[in-house]
């Protein structure tokens, strides 16, 4: 022990710096995981380019043992790892921090800092002594840091052992490979720094019912829970794990047990749009459908999103969104496809809108998606982003409901078809909103002809004014009657709050960090964040409740305080805008910079 | 495809198919078309061969995108599921239809601007996945809706109604399909009952994607002098290269024509059809492709069935789907449980 200095114990961020492409994420993911291994709460944020090989990329690992892991903005420790980058990283460590670095090569006197330690490790220079391959040179050198980072943070060498045994059960060289390069590392840093740093990790006990998953992966595995058995898509980032997880989980689940057969089908596109109507089709026809995509996606989607709003078929979209417009920065985080998938397509249209916060919220929000999609006929979409999406989260372990079973919505079955006189596909009867459907096959008296264009209530062709209205004013009420279903804002009310912060998705953890931070300055706030749109009562209560909101969201345009003034009655006046959108996650300082410097125009948070 | 009202009761002498079924019972709605559009003539052929397969009606989907084209749809099996969806987009919905339930019989109509142009790379895609559906392309080289401009199939040196000469190449939907892998194309008039019906009867008895091109004239906008979709132009320059009782997996089919037929057409003029040539082999593709093109050269438009695959899997078989359609899986059998999640939940820590 160092008695120095104030010891700081599960309570830092650490950045690695690295170029894409040499085998960092591997490395980077194995920190990670050993540190959650040894209970104590963390995220990992990776801050990648938009690339396959040769440019900077930068891993974010906080931990904190409260479990405040939104992304921090200052470090403790830098490990550069890309001499492109160097005095840029070297700049973004706090003042007392460190720096550790590849010294086999000497660094440029002009980027030394007096107020941080260089920790230099000869990384390259040990790799190439012990590895003869070039390419496992590269590769060992990531393993070589994560050795030097084990002793000096003090990271549990038995569970990198373990989960090294884990990685590599079947590669018995690896294995051996990256032993030895986790020992260069290891041993250098114990022979010649102080370890640990005053600043490093302890086991503790905080993930026992925890897991550590990322958004995509998480969805996907709740679309197969949900039943989807159709699946259609067109590679897009930060959206494409989606699938690639399905296609795994199906691979592993719905193969039948007795003939081998697939009980599902994946159609990889040509484009957004044909993914979007083979959805359109296998819903038509009674499957569980969906597709996943990010904002350029959902840009080609619009047309086939009217068919599906007007001629009310049942449609699943996970949104993945990322930074817009146009092709904008697809592998940077942004909330900015709110306004885009609520009103998407020409007419008068409106989704339904969900919106998780994290992975555990992605696989809860998938059998929820499909059953409201079924239940109002009408296109769902769920807006995940790439901060959930793809970084891995803690979040509680995962809970399936055994009594859980698909809501099909009114669908008619051969024996009520058989009793009935006619079927009127549009006729929603007694004061509903939603009429009952049919599948095709199952029954002569179930046929119909869907069209996209102006229907009567019947479902024949009109150009009739009352007979058009009647049924778009039906879509209206059936729209409102959604808000109900939706999941409910989460609201937490705080003694003497005078002002409420409303929130959504991914921002959940840096604005509840903020409640903290304000809290203990004795400025307490009411916290809401939504999860669903339309907008349910409680939404506009917690809006009357305060003296005003504070909206933070991740647009330019603020489009959750716009959706919100244009859903509800709240008066333009009480909601300031906080925004965040450069293309990083959320932090909590964004947040408390945004309330302290209030204004009573929007505030834009740079960084 | 009624073009007048008729009755609702059918003559009791109206012969009846193996579901005892009147020709009538695979009529739809009044066709909204112009009179003596190739459009309700095809719908015509679609009708009788349903009629004469038995299909049960409501097992029948019917696809389409927008157009005069695809209209039609309604026009045909009011027992049936119908769908007209959005322009060009009908492919993918009836891909996603298909997938969800592979035991349904799709019919795809559609016209030479949905499929074409704005749903060209749809199309192709389908081709490619080998979707099981008969898809027909009534194809008349002109945009109807929206008065007369040329479509993507319009021939170099053809005229529109207003005089303009169209300079560009047009695209075959057969030479298309033959360059991406199609397994079932054909082409034919919609002034040819005698041939499109057989055609379409092994179309909708194929293993995957038929595609059929019926030359469509369109009586409003491009039935003139110096047009190529012509009634007078198509039926002087068809060649057939087939008959249409040549598919295999369809023996039941009836050819209904023979080689140097006459067609006496309504406006009064008589086509000869040349023979079909002897050594035409449609299962080469090679070899068809040279023919057609030999043909083109000489601007004249094969007809028949004239390239055929049955070896290749559809969709479900390359995917390897179960024989019970997806739609009909319980959901006990899709949905791992609450065990199977805890025990994978184990990789996850």
């Amino acid at each position: 022990m160092q008695p120095r200095r104030h010891q700081r114990v599960n309570d830092f961020a650490f950045k690695l710096a690295n170029v894409n492409g040499t085998g960092s994420a591997s490395a980077n993911g194995l920190l990670m995981q050993a540190i959650f291994r040894m209970g104590i709460p963390v995220s990992g944020k990776n801050l990648f380019p938009s690339n396959i090989q040769g440019l900077p990329t930068w891993y974010e690992i906080r931990v904190n043992k409260d479990g405040n892991t939104a992304r921090a903005l200052e470090y403790d420790l830098m490990v550069m790892m890309n001499g492109q980058t160097y005095a840029r990283d070297i700049s973004e460590v706090r003042s007392g921090g460190y720096v550790l670095y590849d010294s086999s090569w000497p660094l440029d006197d002009d980027l030394s800092r007096d107020d941080v330690v260089f920790l230099g490790v000869p990384l390259a220079r040990m790799c190439n002594e012990t590895f003869g391959d070039a390419r496992e040179r590269i590769l060992m050198k990531n393993i070589a840091y994560a050795g030097a980072l084990v002793a000096i943070l003090n990271i549990d060498m038995s569970i990198v052992e373990q989960l090294l045994d884990e990685r590599f059960a079947s590669k018995k060289a690896l294995r051996q490979s990256n032993t030895r390069a986790l020992l260069l590392g290891y041993e250098y840093a114990k022979e010649h720094f102080d370890c640990p740093l005053a600043f490093h990790l302890e086991r503790m006990d905080a993930n026992g019912e925890k897991i550590l998953i990322d958004g995509n992966t998480a969805m996907a595995l709740g679309c197969v829970y949900a039943g989807a058995t159709v699946a259609a898509w067109y590679p897009i980032t930060p959206a494409t794990s989606v699938m690639d997880a399905f296609k795994e989980f199906c691979e592993r689940y719905r193969k039948d047990p007795t003939t081998g057969k697939n009980n599902y089908l994946i159609l990889q596109a040509e484009d957004e749009i044909a993914a979007i109507g083979m959805v359109i089709g296998a819903m038509w026809n009674g499957a569980r459908a969906f597709t996943s995509t990010a904002g350029p996606g959902i840009s080609l989607m619009n047309e086939l999103l009217g068919l599906a709003y007007y001629a009310e078929i049942p449609v699943v979209i996970v949104d993945v969104q990322r930074v817009g417009p146009s092709t904008g920065m697809p592998t940077r985080t942004q909330q900015a496809d709110i306004l885009e998938c609520a009103y998407a397509s020409h007419g008068d249209t409106k989704h339904v809108l969900l919106f998780p916060s994290n992975p555990a919220e992605c696989f809860e929000f998938a059998p929820v998606a499909f059953d409201l999609a079924e239940r109002f006929q009408t296109p769902v979409i769920v807006l995940s982003d790439l901060d959930i999406g793809m970084n891995d989260w803690v979040v509680p372990r995962l809970r399936w409901n055994e009594d859980y079973s698909p809501d099909r919505g009114h669908v008619l079955r051969a024996e009520e078809l058989e009793s009935i006189q006619k079927f009127q596909r549009y006729l929603a009867e007694n004061g509903t909103e939603v009429a009952a459907r049919t599948f095709a096959g199952v029954h002569p008296k179930g046929a119909y002809f869907t069209r996209g264009s102006g229907h009567n209530k019947f479902g024949a062709y009109t150009e009739s004014p009352n007979e058009y209205q009647e049924v778009v004013d039906r879509l209206l009420l059936k729209h409102g009657a959604a808000a109900k279903h939706v999941p409910a804002p989460i609201i937490e009310r705080r003694t003497g709050a005078r002002f409420g912060i409303i929130t959504v998705g991914g921002c959940d953890l840096a604005v509840r960090e903020a409640l903290d931070l304000l809290q203990e300055r004795g400025t307490p706030a009411s916290y809401m964040r939504i999860r669903g749109f339309p907008f349910v009562e409680s939404v506009s209560k917690f809006i009357d409740e305060h003296e005003y909101c504070y909206v933070i969201e991740q647009s330019r345009d603020a489009q959750l305080r716009t959706l919100i003034l244009n859903e509800t009655s709240a008066p333009k006046n009480k909601l300031r805008s906080i925004l965040s959108y450069g293309g990083f996650p959320l932090s909590a300082s964004h947040v408390l910079d945004g309330i302290v410097s209030t204004k009573e125009v929007p505030v834009a948070v740079h960084y | 495809m009624p073009s007048i009202t008729k009755p609702i009761a059918a003559h009791p002498s109206l012969q009846r198919n193996q579901l005892g079924l009147t020709i009538r019972d695979y009529e739809g709605t009044m066709s909204t078309l112009c009179a003596g559009c190739g459009h309700d003539s095809i719908t015509a052929a679609i009708v009788r061969a349903l009629w004469e397969l038995s299909t049960p009606p409501h097992m029948l989907v019917k696809m389409s995108g927008i157009g005069c084209s695809s209209k039609t749809t309604a026009y045909f099996v009011n027992g049936a599921h119908g769908f007209n969806s959005a322009h060009g987009r009908m492919p993918p919905i009836a891909t996603g239809a298909n997938a969800a339930n592979g035991k349904l019989l799709y019919v795809g109509v559609s016209g030479d601007g949905d499929s074409l142009s704005i749903g060209l790379g749809h199309l192709c895609h389908a081709i490619r996945r080998n979707v099981r559906m008969a898809y027909v392309i009534e194809n008349n080289g002109v945009y109807g809706l929206t008065k007369g401009q040329f479509s993507a199939s319009a021939d170099v040196g053809s005229k529109s109604k207003r005089g303009e000469d169209n300079r560009m190449a047009p695209i075959d939907p057969v030479m298309l399909g033959l360059s991406i892998g199609a397994t079932f194309l054909a082409r034919s008039f919609s002034g040819d009952k005698e041939q499109l019906v057989p055609i379409l009867k092994a179309a909708l008895a194929h293993r995957g994607f038929a595609l059929v091109d019926v030359i469509s004239p369109c009586v409003t906008f491009n039935d003139h002098n110096g047009s190529t979709k012509s009634y007078v132009y198509t039926r002087k320059h068809s060649v057939r290269a087939t008959e249409a009782d040549f598919v295999p997996p369809a023996k039941e089919i009836v050819a209904e024509i023979g080689g140097g037929t006459t067609v006496t057409m309504h406006d009064g003029s008589v086509v000869r059809f040349q023979s079909v040539p002897k050594d035409y082999d449609p299962t080469d593709r090679e070899a068809v492709m040279s023919c057609l093109q030999e043909h083109q050269r000489r601007n004249e438009i094969v007809t028949g069935l004239l390239y055929l695959n049955e070896s290749v899997p559809n969709v479900h078989e390359m995917n390897s789907t179960p024989d019970l359609p997806l739609v009909d899986i319980p959901f006990e059998a899709l949905c791992p449980g609450s065990a199977a999640l805890d025990a994978l939940q184990e990789e996850y820590r």
